[in-house]
Parts: structure tokens; C-alpha cells; sequence
């Protein structure tokens, strides 16, 4: 069948399984474009910016497991989706993403609108390609998606000549299969790695679990519940592993690492035996790295070989699938009883319980904490997909809504992108329409990226957004207040009316200022058709705690302020005495 | 920092050198020397990589190789029977007579006189890094008046070779190869 190398990318697409794609237009992607009429099966959502596409395609993968698509042009089209395509990078996202470029011909002239794409996104991208001819544009498309999304997955791009586009070739599926002899996404272990590993888990006094990422992409969380329950080890999770494991599950202790529960980090501290499970110790969770875990035997489990023994020199790595491995693993493990490891974690909580914000009564005030557990409250028999921002409001998040399942919390962990949470829940909404999805954004990173709001009206798509507004990029303003004596540069921020500019876009807002408002608002907005924008102004100089502050010793944690009767301990003022300092 | 010398097989493709001096700046791993050429394979280049690593560092650097897409395979050549050199050709001032000393240096160190002026005299020696070092520092006190290197390469001795043609099978059924060890050392089979 001969098609133009146009056509060609849409029969891949089509084949490649793909309902929806995120993108832009212009000048050197228009053959696609116009191609596009011809395949009616795939559905285009016209974002306002590429970065939105971006983040919609990573929203999408997060949400589904699937690779999602993104479109953009040549030039400015391209660069604007590099900060999304570096988010899923760092976060192992599979998308493939669909640049135009100048004609072959002027490739290196300085045409109009050329930028060498395939340059600039070499150290974001898990692989990329040029294409210069249309008969490549099958075979290059097939292995985008196969790299995209086997191993441990990631973005791909790929940039695609306008005479490319236009140009006609022979189309053959079967023909077009994927060849990369130099691509190994799944290896195994050596026996003795997993006897090394089995005696390690057999002999262990305080084992504890720590799930990652990993846990969800390899959807392995009955592996990871079997192994934790026959052997009674605790789970730590790190943020991108919220929801691989129920929060109610007995075994499961919570976010580990930076704003990670103050117990759940002595515990790491002081286990003799870290099981880590797809998650790569990032320095949000290790703190200082000469004292993390120093009396404990590693074993990581991993599917991509280079993070072994980067930050954390481990005892035995197992690569591969997660599942796969824990398959293996699981019939060699020793039942076990380890009630008091298990009890003396219990023992850590301390006052921790007393100081949570949670116990407060309420003093008139409206704290972001509140805001999003009372979120949690009233939408959790639905298990809702949650997509947030980056700063405080993610924390607490983190911290105050309980993920009972997998692909529930979507969240940039390691890019840390603020303006992903808009974007990415209406990627998240397209995977799962029947699913019920938050967003959980800052007044910061909400004003990043709501011109995607034209997008939702456009689309028709139905999300709640939670604006959680302090007027202060808060987290930012938090380091400044422990460690900048409270100079605010360039910390306070003027937003926009959120009602008004809901009411803009047609959609529909609502404002929030008093605890005993948060309810009417929730339920109105999730009864209501449209998507809703609820303006919670809460307090302003909360902090995020418990903290570990950058490079300290992970059990050196800036605890939470005592409650004092009477006193509405965190008051936006402060003295210096309301919160500890690490010993 | 001890030295390590990676050879690693490449896909014979646009870029690829690139990524790989991509990989190195990136992850700050330090490059002592790169070459890059043709083997006796079709559409297989062969680099030879000298770098400044612990073992540990070295692993990384591997596994990291392995990562990219067009790497058909790594191996670490420091500790087995490999014959590994390194190309220099010096140019060094032959003024006031000294032509003879000079030529009977050369002589020492196996050294091909390739050109002759009046004032200075062209050399090219082959061998290790350190026969390199070794005739430059006998020669500085005549005056070194330019020099280049190649930098390394490498071949491992014994009569077998490493195949690293790349199988033109679909990306689907190769089967997963085995890792090494707990260092997590990727290896192709
Ligand atoms: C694109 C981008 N720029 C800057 C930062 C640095 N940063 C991290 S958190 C933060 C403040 C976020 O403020 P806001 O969105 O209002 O959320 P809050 O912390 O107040 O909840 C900033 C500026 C970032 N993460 N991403
Ligand atoms: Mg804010």
C-alpha cells in the first residue's frame, strides 16, 4: 500500500492502539495535520500550549499504562515541549512524541522555524530520531512506541522532515517491525544474586520494604503484599510510589524522605535490611547519603541496570520485572514473625499523632491540610485519580490523602515541574473517563499553565480543581523561612480572581475561606456537569512538615510544632520557637 | 583515579557519537581519551574509551553505555590480555646539530622519522601510553614544537573475536540477557 509518510504516521498510530493525541500545529507538521481528517478513530485535543501537550500525553501514560502521543512543530512547537518531556524522563513515562521539521534540504540552513530538536532533547529523551525519508517513518514510528514503553520506560521523540511527511513509500507493517540489536530492556539476574538476596531476606531481623514507582509501572503490587505479609516487613513508599500499595494495608507505613513521616525515616535509619523495590534513592529520600541506612544490607530490585550502586552501594541487585522477580523470589521465603521490629515502629510514632495537624480543632482558620483531607473525606468511596502540582499543597497531599489504589496519585516527582497539574489531569481524564479526577494545584503552578483551562472548556472534559492558594509560592517561601531568615524575595504572589477566570473560560467557580465551607464546595463541584474551579484561600505561612532539611541526616527531621492549648500554634506570624530544629 | 578501557561496538548511524559524548558530559564521567572507527563489520563502529574511574565508577559507565539504544555491546579490556596503543606524531626542533642525538633517541623508542627539515624533524611512534610518555619527555629538552595523539585503541588478545554484528531480528524476541553480577553489569549474549 503506498501512502504519504503523513498517513503513514497516523496508520501507525492507529495500529499502535491510539485513541487520543495531544498537540499544536504549524508549518512543517501540517502534512500530518491534514492527514489526520482521513483517520477519524483518533481523536486530537488542541492544547494552548506544547508544554500542555506534553504534560497531557504524560498525564495520559501515568494514568493508563499506555504510551501517550504528543504533536507539535518545528522551532518553538518543539522547544515548548521540552519541559514535559523532560518531567516524564525523569519520572519513566512512556510517550512518543511527534515533531515536524524543515524539509531535508534546508536541514543546517537556519530555515525558518528549524531548531536541531533532535539535539536539544538527546539528554531528556530515553532515544530519539530523525527521519528523513517517508519509507523510514513506519519502522522508526514502531520502535518509538517499543522503546517508549518496554524496560523502564520513558519519552521518545521523533522528528520528522516536512518532504518526509509529504513524500510517498510502500506501507508494510509486518516489514516495519522493530530492529534494535542494541536494545536490552529486560535482563536477568544470575542465580546466585537471588541467593544472595533470599538469604539476606531469610536472616533479617528488621527488614523493611521500600516501594517505589516501580511497583505501579510493573503492576506488581499483590508481588510486593505477598512478600511483605509472608515475611511481616513494613513498606515505606516514596512519593511516586503512593497508591502501588493501599494505604490501609496494616503493613504499609506511609511517604518516606523529605516531608515523609518522622518514624517512617528512623525506621529505614534503623533497619538491617532495605528491600528496595523499583524506587532508585533519590536524594529526597536518603537525605544525607554517608548515614542513610548505615546498618543495613541492600537488595535492589530494578529494571534498569544503571541505577544500580549509583547513590547507594547495594549488597544484591535483582534486575528485571519487578513482578517477575518477586514470582521468582516468593516461594523461597521464610514466614516470618517480626512483631517487634513491627512494634517498636509503633513505638516510633511518639507524639507524632498529637502534633498532626488532623487533631486540631478547628480554630476558624482554613488550612491546606484540612482542605485536602477533608478532599480525601468526601470522594474516597470512588477512589478518585488525583494529579497534583509541585510545592506545599503536594506534600500535603502526600501526606493527608490516603491512595488506596495504583495510578491514583499523579504527581512530577523528579523533575518536580510546576504547571504539570493542570495539563496532566486532563491527559489523566482522557485515560480514564469513568474515573472521577482532582487537581490539586498551587495559586504558583496553577498560573503556569491555566491556559489549558480553554483547553478543558474546548474539550468538554470534567475535573475538579482545587486551587490551593496561600498567595505565596509556599514552598519557596517555607526555605526561606527556615533557612533565610524569612527574607520573602520574590515569594508573594498576586493571582487572578479564580472565580472570575473560571467564569472566563465558562467554566464555573466557586471560592472557599472557612472550613465549614469546604463540604458545600467539594459536593457542588463534583455534582456539577462542567469542570469546576474552587479558589481555597488558606492560610499563608503554613509549613510542610515533618522536614528533612536538603542534605541532612534523614532522622534529623524538623518536627512538627507542638500543640499549645489554647493557642493556634500555626499562626502566620511564628516565633522561632514554634518548630525544632534536628537535634 | 585509576584508568579503565572500554571498547564498545556501535551502531554505524548518524549521532551516535554524539550520544555517547552526550552520556559522558552529562553524567560527569571523565573521558581520558575517545577514538572511533570502522571494524571488519558492516555497519559496526568500535570505540575505544579511556576513562578516569574507580571499578564501581566503571560499571556505571557500562551500564550506562548499554542504555544507549545503538550500543550493540561494551567490554571492559583493563584487566585482560589486550594489546592497547596509542599514536603520537611530534615534531621537535633538530637546530645546532643535535639531528643525530635525536635520531638515535628515536632509534631507542622504535620511532619512524616521517620528516626531515633543516630545523626540526618529524616523528610518529606507536605503542603504550607510557612509551608515548616516555619518548616525550626525552625529547622535550630539544623543544617540542607541536605533537598529537590518537588516543588509545585496544584489542583484546587470543584468536576468537567478539561478534557485535547486530541480528537483523524484530526488537521483540531477543532474548534477555543475564546479568553479570550485583554490580548490575550488562552483558549481550
Ligand atoms: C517550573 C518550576 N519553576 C520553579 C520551581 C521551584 N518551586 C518549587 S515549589 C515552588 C512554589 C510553588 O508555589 P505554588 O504553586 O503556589 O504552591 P505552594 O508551594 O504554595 O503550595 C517553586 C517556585 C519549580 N518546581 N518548577
Ligand atoms: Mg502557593
Amino acid at each position: 500500500m503506498k501512502l504519504t509518510g503523513a498517513e503513514i504516521v497516523w496508520e501507525v498510530l492507529q495500529r499502535e492502539g491510539v485513541k487520543v493525541v495531544f498537540g499544536y500545529p504549524g508549518g512543517a507538521i501540517l502534512p500530518t495535520y491534514d492527514a489526520m481528517t482521513k483517520y477519524p478513530g483518533i481523536h486530537h485535543v488542541l492544547v494552548r500550549h506544547e508544554q500542555g501537550a506534553t504534560h497531557m500525553a504524560d498525564g495520559f501514560a501515568r494514568a493508563s499504562g499506555q504510551v501517550g502521543v504528543a504533536i507539535a512543530t518545528s522551532g518553538p512547537g518543539a522547544t515548548n515541549m521540552v519541559t514535559g518531556i523532560a518531567t516524564a524522563m525523569m519520572d519513566s513515562s512512556p510517550m512518543v512524541c511527534i515533531t515536524g521539521q524543515v524539509g531535508s534540504k534546508a536541514i543546517g540552513s537556519d530555515a525558518f522555524q528549524e531548531t536541531d530538536v533532535t539535539g536539544v532533547t538527546l539528554p531528556v529523551t530515553k532515544h530519539n530520531y530523525l527521519v528523513t525519508k517517508a519509507q523510514d517513518v513506519a519502522r522508526t514510528l514502531r520502535e518509538a512506541f517499543y522503546i517508549a514503553r518496554s524496560g523502564r520506560p520513558g519519552p521518545v521523540l521523533v522528528d520528522i522532515t516536512k518532504d518526509a511527511q509529504q513524500l510517498a513509500a510502500e506501507f508494510d507493517w509486518e516489514a516495519a517491525a522493530p530492529r534494535l540489536p542494541g536494545y536490552r530492556p529486560n535482563l536477568r539476574a544470575l542465580p546466585s544474586e537471588y541467593q544472595t538476596a533470599l538469604d539476606l531476606i531469610n536472616s533479617a531481623k528488621r527488614p523493611l520494604i521500600l516501594a517505589g514507582q516501580g511497583v505501579i509501572k510493573a503492576n506488581a503490587t499483590r508481588q510486593v503484599l505477598e512478600l511483605a505479609e509472608k515475611a511481616q516487613v513494613p513498606i515505606a513508599l516514596t512519593l511516586l510510589g503512593i497508591g502501588g500499595i493501599p494505604a490501609a494495608h496494616p503493613l504499609n507505613l506511609g511517604m518516606m524522605g523529605m516531608h515523609g513521616e518522622a518514624w517512617v525515616n528512623q525506621a529505614i535509619q534503623q533497619a538491617d535490611l532495605l528491600i528496595a523495590c523499583g524506587m532508585r534513592f533519590d536524594d529526597r529520600v536518603t537525605g544525607n547519603l554517608r548515614t542513610y541506612a548505615a546498618q543495613a544490607k541492600k537488595i535492589h530490585i530494578e529494571v534498569d541496570p544503571s541505577e544500580v550502586n549509583k547513590n547507594v552501594r547495594v549488597d544484591a541487585a535483582l534486575m528485571g520485572d519487578l513482578g517477575e522477580v518477586l514470582d521468582e523470589v516468593l516461594p523461597s521465603v521464610r514466614a516470618a514473625d517480626h512483631s517487634t521490629w513491627l512494634d517498636h515502629i509503633t513505638s516510633l510514632k511518639g507524639d507524632a499523632a498529637v502534633r498532626d495537624i488532623q487533631s486540631l480543632p478547628d480554630s476558624g482558620h482554613l488550612y491546606a491540610a484540612h482542605v485536602i483531607n477533608d478532599i480525601w473525606r468526601l470522594t474516597r468511596e470512588g477512589d478518585p485519580i488525583v494529579v497534583t502540582d509541585v510545592g506545599q499543597h503536594q506534600m500535603w497531599e502526600a501526606q493527608y490523602f490516603r491512595h488506596e489504589e495504583p495510578r491514583s496519585l499523579i504527581t512530577s516527582g523528579g523533575l518536580g515541574t510546576m504547571g504539570f497539574a493542570l495539563p496532566a489531569a486532563v491527559g489523566a481524564k482522557f485515560a480514564r473517563p469513568d474515573k472521577e479526577v482532582w487537581v490539586i494545584a498551587g495559586d504558583g503552578g496553577f498560573q503556569m499553565t491555566m491556559a489549558e483551562l480553554a483547553t478543558v472548556a474546548q474539550e468538554k472534559v470534567k475535573v475538579n480543581i482545587a486551587i490551593i492558594n496561600n498567595a505565596y509560592l509556599g514552598m519557596v517561601r517555607q526555605w526561606q523561612e527556615f533557612f533565610y531568615e524569612k527574607r520573602y524575595a520574590a515569594t508573594p504572589l498576586l493571582g487572578p480572581d479564580f472565580v472570575k477566570l473560571a467564569d472566563a473560560f465558562g467554566l464555573r467557580g466557586l471560592r472557599v475561606t472557612q472550613r465549614s465551607e469546604v463540604q458545600a464546595a467539594v459536593e457542588a463541584a463534583r455534582h456539577h456537569d462542567g469542570s469546576v474551579v474552587i479558589d481555597f484561600q488558606v492560610e499563608q505561612e503554613d509549613a510542610v512538615f515533618p522536614m528533612v532539611p536538603a542534605g541532612a541526616d534523614l532522622d534529623a527531621m524538623i518536627r512538627r510544632p507542638k500543640p499549645q492549648p489554647q493557642l493556634d500554634v500555626l499562626s502566620e506570624t511564628g516565633g522561632d520557637d514554634e518548630w525544632e530544629m534536628p537535634r | 583515579m585509576p584508568k579503565h578501557i572500554l571498547v564498545a561496538y556501535v551502531e554505524d548511524k548518524p549521532g551516535v557519537l554524539n550520544r555517547v559524548a552526550s552520556l559522558f558530559r552529562r553524567r560527569a564521567f571523565n573521558i581520558e581519551s575517545l577514538t572511533v572507527g570502522r571494524t571488519e563489520q558492516d555497519g559496526v563502529s568500535r570505540m575505544t574509551i579511556v576513562v578516569d574511574a574507580d571499578e564501581l565508577m566503571a560499571r556505571r559507565i557500562e551500564a550506562n553505555l548499554y542504555k544507549l539504544v545503538n550500543v550493540l555491546r561494551v567490554d571492559n579490556v583493563t584487566d585482560k590480555p589486550a594489546v592497547a596503543r596509542d599514536l603520537a606524531l611530534i615534531k621537535v626542533s633538530a637546530a645546532n646539530g643535535k639531528r643525530a642525538e635525536i635520531l638515535q633517541l628515536a632509534d631507542v623508542f622504535r620511532a619512524r622519522v616521517v620528516d626531515i627539515e633543516e630545523k626540526s624533524l618529524m616523528l610518529e611512534v606507536t605503542g603504550s601510553e607510557d612509551k608515548i610518555e616516555g619518548i616525550l619527555n626525552v625529547l622535550r629538552p630539544f623543544g617540542i614544537i607541536e605533537m598529537v595523539r590518537t588516543g588509545l585503541v585496544a584489542m583484546a588478545r587470543g584468536s576468537e573475536a567478539v561478534s557485535a554484528n547486530p541480528p537483523q531480528l524484530p526488537a521483540e524476541v531477543t532474548e534477555a540477557p543475564l546479568v553479570d553480577s550485583g554490580l548490575a553489569l550488562a552483558h549481550s549474549v
